[in-house]
């Protein structure tokens, strides 16, 4: 049973399609790398999976579950999780609040309205756990808007990964990082356990290809490649894709 | 937290100074003043749920006080005793309130400000035109305030006190509501909704859950009003209303506790003294709402306390310039000038 | 018979009204997507100095365009040094329309103070229309034909002229509109001042038939909002057929419930709400 698996999927906006009948089987454990031109449909499909946007037509298969369907909110309890391309983090709050904050979405606790949530010490040390399996435990406290660009990248990425994710997608996790931002956030992805099934969209080939298994490449909302990385890199179509011939 | 903690020697010291206002201010005028302000205080609380906590503005919560208000004068009218009429009140407003939610809800930001705009029209236009339920501009007269526990509230200070007791009450709930782990989804869904969707919170119901919260306590706010005034017209539902009420978040701050607090002490302290040697309060109120939004839109509490920052940091002994905190609650959020100061 | 078809000639006449009011709160919201809550100030104002003007004699046409004029000059100023302060911000934007609004009311109060005031339909307007065997008050067909003519002008100027295809660039895509190189702050205030302008000629144009009062400039301005949200904002012909039918449904609401007509005005705007929130004719803003 695959992971994640996407058959026929399509979307249009108006007279645009933006989606043209995408299928893609991501295996359990496996590190799948999506690419493609600007305007590709990229974060359209991611925006697909997770259940923001509505398909036309086709079908969403989390773990031989039938989720096509299943509104978004609820898609993070069957075990997905993802991060955005713009960081989106919580800017009135500490990194650890950050956190607490996405432990506290699949939790019963987040229809209490009585108890204090800075009490709730069994989430502050989920919280801090999760901060320090990513190196950031040494800011928790600090306010969202004293942190460098760097440290919130990692804290979208600890973020979706604090809820234990099944499937974790990654929109562009290495836009707009310095060299050092970077290899900060390599470390991090490479540290992820196989536990989870990771999908990440990028543009930086030189960081994103060392982490794949497979590859997707889309243009014009369409699969053009797909395959493992060697099989991608060297097929034809990708250089034409990307260059023009 | 110690037991004689700064914050708790405040709060408590706060509270004696309240319960004992009618001793030491003697005239009973003033002691009504005190009374509206923390009535008025209420609906601002209330308000500020939605606008502070969860970035929803409405325009239309003069009619959920009024819902209250006339609802109980209606029934106290009809013979009906007050513990009956007010409960009776409540419930109405609270089903009032979760029709205007989920039409509310079918838009954010302005689309949410307009169709609260209209729901608050349309009370305002069954209590104006209505005349065979509402009496129309005559109003409805309210004869006798309760006597919870044989306790007669027809004079000044004892109206006052309890008045403050339904207000420490509705202070303390909404202390706890925003410490709350669902006071902190509120506020999730005010900063980032899409996020907050993909957390896996149910954002509509969160809203929606919140907006209930919020038209309980203004229909509290306007029970209270109606044996305050012991008389209710359609005066109470108009745009002018729901605007004042916004204004006493906006002016005092929204997202804290004390903002819509002291926003009610001074647009009811200033209205009061305006209709002593104004006649048009509404020009006093628009223009006050133009400056506030031009030149403190975080309200005067977070504006002034930057203010007086600003102003400590220019004098010779003052601190070296920092880098400023803009405004916060109305335009908050990461700006790209703070990703530029804080880079590595 | 004779009722419906008089119920029917005052619908459009109200309709035609309507949509010299909520044109240009439809461009206005479509433009720079904020609600302008001073619309009805507008409305109202230019009416009072529209109908001061005709106390003194000026002639009919001249004082409606005189007083549009005055509006326009009026939103203009308020947009270019004060909205445009609070760029980017709506919500604080609309919060400052509707300051001015208070302010206005209020100095309306002041200067014409709280007597209605209804001018004598102009001389050169008066009399009865035959039609159908029945008669009809010449005005209310003249509200209706200048109505349609500005809703042809606006549809000339939006659909063909250069400002019209940048006022639908602004409409459509501010940013993107700006990195074309479209001035969009000075469309919104040369906007501002049309919608005004618009309410202004309405205001006048309805003094004869509505009469003119305090309290005027609230009661008209939630049906400027219902007709746009009926219609669809930024788009005119959904302002159009908005507001005949909301000049339809007030009136026959009017002659069946009077006790509820002005509620009743909201329901076909609450209806739209929960089945097509875009309205009949708009986009979906996201």
């Amino acid at each position: 049973m695959s992971a994640l698996q996407i058959e026929g999927l399509s979307k249009s906006f108006g007279g645009l399609r933006v989606t043209t009948d995408v299928s893609l089987a991501v295996q359990p454990g496996e590190r799948r790398l999506i690419i493609g031109p600007n305007g590709a449909g990229k974060t359209t499909l991611f925006n697909l999976i997770t259940g923001e946007l509505r398909p036309d037509g086709g079908r969403i298969v989390l773990f031989g579950r039938d989720v096509t369907h299943v509104p978004a909110r609820r898609r993070a309890h069957l075990g997905m999780a993802r991060t955005y391309q713009i960081i989106t983090l919580f800017p009135r709050d500490t990194i650890l609040r950050n956190i607490i904050l996405a432990l506290l979405g699949l939790s019963p606790l987040r229809w209490n309205a009585f108890v204090d949530l800075g009490a709730q010490r069994d989430l502050a040390e989920r919280a801090s756990a999760a901060l320090a399996r990513i190196g950031l435990d040494h800011i928790a406290d600090r306010p969202l808007a004293q942190t460098s660009y760097g440290e919130r990248r990692r804290v979208e990425i600890a973020m979706a990964l604090a809820q234990n994710p099944k499937v974790l997608l990654l929109d562009e996790p290495f836009a707009g990082l310095s060299v050092d931002e970077r290899r900060d956030v390599q470390k991090l992805l490479l540290a992820i356990p196989r536990e989870v099934t990771v999908v990440m969209i990028e543009h930086n080939m030189d960081v994103a290809l060392d982490l794949a298994d497979h590859i997707t490449l889309l243009h014009f909302g369409k699969v053009i490649v797909q395959g493992t990385r060697a099989e991608v890199v060297a097929d034809p179509r990708t250089r034409e894709v990307y260059l023009g011939f | 937290m110690s037991v004689a903690s700064p914050q708790r020697v405040g709060t408590a010291a706060a509270v004696l100074v309240l319960a004992s206002l009618p001793v030491w201010v003697g005239n009973s005028y003033y002691v009504n003043i005190a009374s509206q302000i923390l009535l008025w205080a209420i609906l601002a609380l209330a308000l500020n749920i939605l606008v502070g906590y969860a970035g929803l503005t409405s325009l239309g919560h003069a009619g959920l006080f009024a819902m209250a208000g006339y609802t109980a004068a209606m029934l106290l009218g009809a013979g009906h005793n007050h513990l009956v009429s007010d409960v009776v009140a409540i419930v109405v407003t609270l089903a009032t309130t979760a029709v205007f939610a989920v039409l509310a809800l079918r838009a954010t930001g302005i689309g949410f400000l307009m169709i609260t705009l209209a729901i608050g029209q349309i009370q305002w236009g069954i209590a104006y035109r209505w005349v065979g339920l509402t009496n129309g501009d005559n109003g409805i007269v309210v004869s006798t305030r309760p006597a919870p526990l044989s306790i007669s509230l027809a004079g000044a200070g004892a109206f006052y006190l309890a008045t403050l007791i339904v207000f420490l009450t509705a202070v303390a709930t909404m202390a706890v509501f925003a410490r709350s782990p669902f006071g902190a989804a509120l506020r999730g869904t005010r900063d980032q909704a899409r996020r907050m969707t993909a957390l896996g919170y149910n954002v509509w119901l969160i809203r929606f859950l919140a907006i209930l919260f919020s038209g309980f306590w203004s229909g509290v706010a306007g029970l209270l009003f109606i044996y305050y005034n012991q008389f209710i017209s359609p005066q109470v539902v108009s745009l002018t209303t729901s605007a004042e009420a916004l204004l006493m978040v906006i002016s005092g701050g929204s997202g804290t506790l004390m903002g819509p607090i002291v926003g009610a002490a001074i647009v009811v302290v200033m209205k009061n003294v305006a209709s002593a040697y104004i006649e048009r309060w509404n020009l006093v109120l628009g223009v006050i709402f133009i400056l506030i939004i031009s030149f403190m839109p975080e309200g005067l509490v977070p504006g002034s306390a930057r203010l007086c920052r600003a102003a400590w940091r220019r004098l010779p002994w003052g601190q070296s310039p920092t880098i400023d905190d803009p405004a916060g609650s109305m335009r908050g959020g990461l700006t790209s000038r703070r990703m530029r100061e804080h880079a590595p | 018979m004779t009722l419906w078809l008089t119920l029917a000639v005052n619908s459009i006449a109200l309709g035609g009204l309507l949509f010299l009011l909520s044109s240009g709160f439809s461009l206005i919201f479509g433009l720079m997507r904020i609600p302008n809550l001073m619309h009805g100030s507008f409305f109202m104002l230019g009416a009072y100095l529209g109908v001061t003007l005709l106390a003194k004699g000026v002639n009919f046409w001249l004082a409606a365009l005189a007083s549009a004029a005055a509006m326009a000059v009026i939103g203009g100023l308020i947009e270019r040094f004060l909205l445009r302060r609070l760029a980017g911000e709506q919500l604080a934007q609309v919060l400052l329309t509707l300051g001015f609004a208070f302010i206005v009311g209020d100095v309306c109060l002041m200067l014409w103070t709280g007597d209605p005031w209804q001018p004598a339909t102009p001389d050169h307007l008066r009399g009865v229309v035959k039609m159908a065997g029945l008669h009809f008050p010449l005005y209310r067909l003249v509200i209706v034909i200048v109505a349609v003519l500005i809703a042809v002008g606006l549809w000339l100027l939006i659909d063909w002229t250069r400002v019209g295809a940048m006022i639908r660039a602004g409409v459509d895509d501010p940013a993107i509109a700006r990195v074309v190189g479209i001035k969009v702050s000075r469309l919104f205030t040369l906007v501002f001042a049309l919608g005004a302008a618009l309410a202004a000629f309405g205001g006048v144009m309805g003094a004869p038939y509505l009469s003119v009062y305090p309290g005027l400039d609230f009661e008209i301005l939630p049906l400027a909002l219902i007709v746009v949200i009926l219609g669809g904002t930024g788009s005119l012909l959904g302002a159009l057929v908005g507001s005949f039918l909301i000049g339809a449904v007030y009136n026959f609401g009017q002659a069946m419930l009077p006790d509820l007509a002005y509620v009743i005005l909201f329901l076909p705007m609450l209806l739209i709400l929960v089945l097509r929130p875009q309205g009949l004719f708009g986009r979906v803003v996201s």
